[in-house]
């Protein structure tokens, strides 16, 4: 082989007749979806912090397959938002050399269940290298996820891996539900200086919502988005609308429930949730990932060891079942939905 | 012109003898015989480290050590090339590495007694602390060097592996990576013939450094016991690296004399005439024959040399066991860089948990 120089082509290749749109920021109130409020939380932390850059697969000219990082592109440059070649370790583990050196990466993981091949840095590298090094290297990695069920996807584009990266020390694990929290707690877990692994609920991508452009309650808090005194329902990311709709639909019977959206997964903001559970004496926790080792399980037997006196009932787990995620004509079967969850609601409520 | 061909670089025979090399030897023209000197006294010490680290563990005082007796040239030219704002990515193995880049002996056997993660802090030396799980570190150059290029900076991250780490994953994703961004980064392959009990050819059919190219990148295979080619090699991979031509594949061929690590047995699956073969082949005593005839060594520097080596040992030896056992509560420190709440409540439920045996012996404690 002889040394020919190469041109430097995907490091500073720009994309004809692409043309920057408007790059100010969100400045007042706007009805956004949920994917176009985290589009104006990177769009902001890119603007506050020039070490904050994006990798991913297809995020460029094409702003990712939900289009989440639209027009990143053309408003940064290809020098910040980086189209990767598709391999998920080797995403994860750039990131980990440029937070070596100082920057802020931001990787888009494509779907829920492309991360496992990236498992092993995240795992392994991202999550411990703090700690590895006594405090002298941080993380502050943002990894995005794309997760849950109901788009009737192929295998593979449905996961919640949530618990894998709940059981990790040294990550924080965030779950967003609504187009406000999507916008200020993208822009938290960027500025975080430890390694975030920030879940976003793939079916609401495009339920919109009011965003003020402000940062919010720490990411780290959980949120009473329903207040009630008979039953405390926790959910998080997709299940949240799905919650509150429970809660609706039991005012009616006279049921009064609680819904907390946890927001963080790691730490679970144990604070709010014993609070309400000492209110509410019942306790009922939905995720759509499968009941056994699962966020549920932990939450349940730590409420159970802090308030145990105060529950009038055991409490019950509302989950997606030991099964592989389905195929789409089975998605129904598999998904939590306001009906199981209300048939949990009955069962703390000892009316079945 | 570099001949970017597969034939094995070789500038020192092992009879001593500088080798003539038009494309490699203006690389190394400033080696003069004071220079050389420098080089063979660093092999010397790394050698005399390494000892007596084995010697630590076989007395109990590291729980483990990684030996790297046969590699002094390979680490030694390679990492002497460096300038001191690039950034090296080792696996576990490269103490010599360490030892260029002044880290302190203690330092590099505070991982192996047990007290620490890591020994050292990256940042004061541009050196990564050793990485366990094989290959992945070579992500981790790709990253860094990509935040480099980003600064409009010439420096450049060299990353270390062995031959078995080729086969990993992340190593292949770098080497894509690498040339896609066209980042400059070595990657620089110790193929020591062995992975544990694997021999390279459960690897690699061909010869490791004729997959680069594959990838783009252009690559060298050198003999990794020579350390005027050594150096000569990362030099030009270097001078790529920073005029903006991207990756270079340095295959250092050379050979773990040693065990694996001090758990490993390699009597159980090695031909000792192997050994011996390759024992004619030690980098230090070709440099040695050199320097004889340059007039370079005598018995006063034979001695001189001996001195700071076993001076080395010492230190070493004397910082190994003086290390204090980590504090019990720092098992919780480090974890987040700020107070994470379910971690906090376990540090203080530890903390009372140990308060109650305050006059008794601490559990876990030895």
């Amino acid at each position: 082989m002889t040394m020919t120089p190469v041109t430097p082509q995907a490091a500073v290749s720009t994309v004809p007749g692409l043309t920057a749109p408007d790059p100010q920021p969100l400045s007042d109130t706007k009805t956004l979806t949920l994917a176009k409020a985290i589009n104006e939380g990177l769009r902001q932390a890119m603007l506050d912090d020039p070490k904050v850059v994006l990798l991913g697969e297809d995020i460029g000219a094409l702003g990712g397959v939900f289009r989440v990082t639209s027009d990143l592109l053309a408003q940064f440059g290809a020098r910040r938002v980086i189209d990767t070649p598709l391999a998920e370790s080797a995403i994860i583990g750039t990131a980990v050399g440029l937070a070596y050196r100082g920057y802020r990466p931001v990787c888009e993981i494509q779907f829920d269940g492309f991360i496992f091949p990236g498992f092993d840095q995240i795992v392994s590298q991202v999550a411990r290298f703090h700690y590895r090094t006594q405090g002298a290297v941080r993380m502050p990695i943002t990894i995005r996820v794309p997760f849950g069920g109901g788009i009737g996807a192929a295998e593979h584009h449905s996961e919640s891996p949530e618990a894998y990266f709940t059981h990790t020390s040294g990550l924080r694990v965030i779950a967003v539900s609504n187009s406000q929290d999507a916008y200020s707690l993208i822009r938290q877990a960027i500025s975080s200086d430890d390694p975030v692994l920030y879940f976003e609920p793939k079916r609401r991508y495009h339920v919109k919502g009011e965003v003020v452009p402000e940062l919010g309650a720490p990411m780290e808090q959980a949120a009473i988005v329903h207040s009630g005194t008979d039953v405390t329902l926790l959910a998080y990311g997709a299940l949240v609308p799905t919650a509150r709709d429970a809660a609706l639909a039991a005012d009616d019977e006279g049921i009064s429930i609680e819904v907390i959206d946890l927001r963080s997964l790691a730490p679970v903001d144990y604070t709010v949730l014993e609070a309400s559970v000492r209110k509410t004496g019942r306790l009922v926790v939905t995720h759509e990932a499968s009941a056994t080792g699962g966020l549920g399980g932990e939450i349940i037997a730590t409420i159970t060891e802090r308030c145990f006196n105060f529950l009038e009932s055991a409490p019950v787990r509302v989950t997606g079942f030991d099964v592989p995620y389905p195929p789409a004509k089975l998605e129904s079967h598999y998904l939590p939905d306001l009906d199981r969850i209300l048939d949990g609601v009955d069962r703390v409520m000892g009316r079945r | 012109m570099i001949d970017f061909s597969p034939q094995l670089v070789q500038l020192l025979s092992i009879d001593g003898e500088r080798m003539p090399r038009a494309d490699f030897d203006p690389w190394v023209a400033d080696l003069d015989g004071a220079a050389l000197l420098a080089l063979y006294r660093d092999m010397v010490v790394v050698r005399r480290i390494d000892t007596e680290a084995t010697a630590l563990q076989r007395q109990g005082e590291l729980g483990l050590w990684p030996p790297l007796l046969g590699q002094e040239a390979a680490q030694i030219g390679s990492a002497r090339a460096l300038r001191s704002d690039d950034f090296i990515f080792p696996s576990y193995r490269e103490n010599a590495v360490a030892y260029c880049r002044g880290v302190n002996l203690t330092d590099i056997v505070k991982v192996w007694r047990g007290n620490a993660q890591s020994g050292w802090d990256p940042y004061t030396v541009n050196m990564a602390t050793p990485a366990i799980i094989i290959g992945a570190q070579t992500l981790h150059a790709i990253g860094w060097a990509l935040g480099a290029q980003r600064d409009d900076v010439d420096s450049v991250a060299i990353t270390y592996f062995g031959d078995g780490a080729t086969s990993q994953g992340d190593v292949n994703e770098a080497m894509v990576f690498a040339a896609s961004f066209q980042a400059p980064v070595i990657f620089f392959c110790q193929n020591n013939q062995w992975a544990i009990s694997e021999p390279v050819g459960v690897q690699a059919h061909r010869n490791i450094a004729d997959r680069a190219p594959g990838f783009g990148i252009p690559s060298l295979r050198i003999d990794g016991n020579d350390v005027i080619a050594v150096m000569a090699a990362t030099r030009i991979a270097l001078d790529r690296a920073r005029t903006g031509n991207g990756p270079t594949f340095i295959e250092a061929v050379t050979y773990r004399m040693g065990p694996h690590t001090t758990a490993d047995d390699p009597t159980r699956y090695r031909d000792p005439a192997e050994l011996a073969e390759w024992k004619t082949r030690d980098p230090l005593l070709r440099l040695h024959r050199l320097l004889t005839a340059l007039g370079e060594i005598t018995p006063e520097v034979e001695a001189a040399t001996a001195v700071i080596a076993d001076d080395a040992a010492a230190e070493l030896r004397a910082g190994c066991i003086g290390l204090p056992d980590p504090e019990p509560l720092s098992v919780f420190d480090h974890v987040y860089t700020a107070p994470q709440a379910t971690l906090e409540r376990q540090r203080a439920d530890y903390a009372g948990y140990l308060s109650s045996f305050a006059s008794a012996e601490v559990p876990g404690e030895r």
